[in-house]
C-alpha cells in the first residue's frame, strides 16, 4: 500500500543559518559544498511594509516582490534538521531580509577579496540587526590573498567577530565555518548551563 | 465567440503567474496560523480515500511529507511558491492530514543544548 507508515517519524525542529555576501561571493557554492542535496530553490512573494512609502498617496504604500532564494538542508540528527539560505543578493530586496532573519542562529558573510565593498551591506546589517555573523574570506583560485588583519581594518569589524578564510567549494572548508559561527552564536546567545 | 479574440490575445496572462492562484482557488492566506518558510510539515493519519475532495497538489505534498519536510523544500519539490504551499499545508492540517512543528524561535536561541546538538551534527558531517 502507497501510504503505508510503519514507523511514524518525529518531528524535528529546524534552524536556520543565512549565507550572505555580494553577488557571487559563492553563497550557492558553499549552500551546496555542506548540503545532502544539492541546493534547491524556492520562490517567496513578500511585502515591502512601511518602507518606499509613496509621498504621492495618503495610503501606505505596499509592494510585493517575488524573490528567488537558495537554500540546502542538513539533518543534524533526529531533533533537529538545520536549512543554510543563501541571501538574495540585489540591493532592491533589502527588505526581505527581515523575515529570512527572524529566528535564525546567525549568518556567514562570504567575502570576495577582489571585491570586498560588496560585502559592506550585509556587514552593515547584521550588526544594526543584531544578528551574530562571522566573516568568510573565500579565497578563489588566482585571488591575491590579503591578510586577515587587512579584511578585518577594512570591514571595521570588532575584534569580537570571527574572520576566517574558506574554500566555498570544499565541504570540509564550509563546515568550519559553520562551525565557527555556531560557536560565536552561542558565546554571544547561549545561557550558561550549569552542570 | 471566434473572431472576437485574436490568437495573439490568447495567452496575455501567464501561466506560471496564474497557476498558483489557481491551485489555491485564489486563496493568498492559509485557515488558520502561518506556516514559516522552516515550519516542518509530516503525513499523518489514514490516508484520504479519492472522495476526500483533495486536489493532486495536496496529495503530492502528503506524499512528500511522509518524511518531515519544510514548507520551502515542498515549494521547491512542487514548483511552486512558498506562499502557495501554506495554503495547501493549512487545508491539509485542518483535516488532520498533516501535523506541523514551528521552527526554533529567537527566545530559544538561548538554549545551550541546541548549540550543542547543531556543533555535534556539524563535526559528524
Amino acid at each position: 500500500m502507497v501510504f503505508a507508515r510503519s514507523e511514524r517519524p518525529r518531528l524535528p525542529t529546524a534552524i536556520k543559518i543565512l549565507i550572505a555576501g555580494g553577488f557571487g561571493a559563492g553563497k550557492t557554492t558553499m549552500v551546496g559544498a555542506v548540503s545532502e542535496t544539492r541546493p534547491l530553490r524556492t520562490e517567496e512573494v513578500l511585502t515591502d511594509r512601511g518602507i518606499g512609502v509613496d509621498d504621492l498617496t495618503s495610503v501606505e504604500a505596499k509592494r510585493t516582490t517575488t524573490v528567488a532564494m537558495d537554500f540546502g538542508r542538513i539533518t543534524l540528527n533526529n531533533d533537529y534538521v538545520l536549512y543554510l539560505f543563501g541571501t538574495p543578493g540585489q540591493e532592491r530586496f533589502w527588505f526581505v531580509w527581515d523575515e529570512l532573519a527572524e529566528g535564525s542562529l546567525g549568518a556567514v558573510i562570504l567575502a570576495d577579496t577582489r571585491r570586498l565593498a560588496d560585502c559592506f551591506p550585509s556587514v552593515d546589517y547584521f550588526e544594526r540587526r543584531g544578528t551574530p555573523f562571522v566573516v568568510a574570506v573565500n579565497c578563489f583560485e588566482g585571488a591575491s590573498t590579503f591578510e586577515l588583519d587587512e579584511v578585518r581594518l577594512a570591514l571595521q569589524l570588532d575584534p569580537s567577530i570571527p574572520i576566517i578564510m574558506c574554500d566555498a567549494r570544499k565541504r570540509d572548508s564550509s563546515r568550519e565555518v559553520l562551525i565557527a559561527l555556531v560557536k560565536h552564536s552561542a558565546r554571544l546567545r547561549a545561557e550558561p548551563v550549569s552542570t | 465567440m471566434t473572431g472576437i479574440d485574436s490568437p495573439t490575445d490568447e495567452h496575455w496572462v501567464d501561466p506560471e503567474i496564474v497557476r498558483p492562484y489557481v491551485v489555491t482557488r485564489g486563496r493568498t492566506q492559509p485557515m488558520h496560523g502561518r506556516f514559516d518558510l522552516i515550519s516542518m510539515a509530516l503525513a499523518v493519519g489514514a490516508p484520504p480515500g479519492p472522495d476526500a475532495g483533495l486536489d493532486p497538489e495536496h496529495l503530492r505534498i502528503l506524499k512528500l511529507c511522509r518524511e518531515p519536510k519544510s514548507v520551502a523544500e515542498i515549494a521547491a519539490h512542487l514548483d511552486l511558491p512558498a506562499g502557495t504551499i501554506r495554503v495547501l499545508l493549512g487545508d491539509l492540517f485542518d483535516r488532520e492530514l498533516v501535523s506541523a512543528q514551528e521552527p526554533q524561535s529567537e527566545v530559544d536561541m538561548r538554549d545551550m543544548k541546541m548549540y550543542r546538538a547543531v556543533l555535534d551534527g556539524l563535526r559528524s558531517l
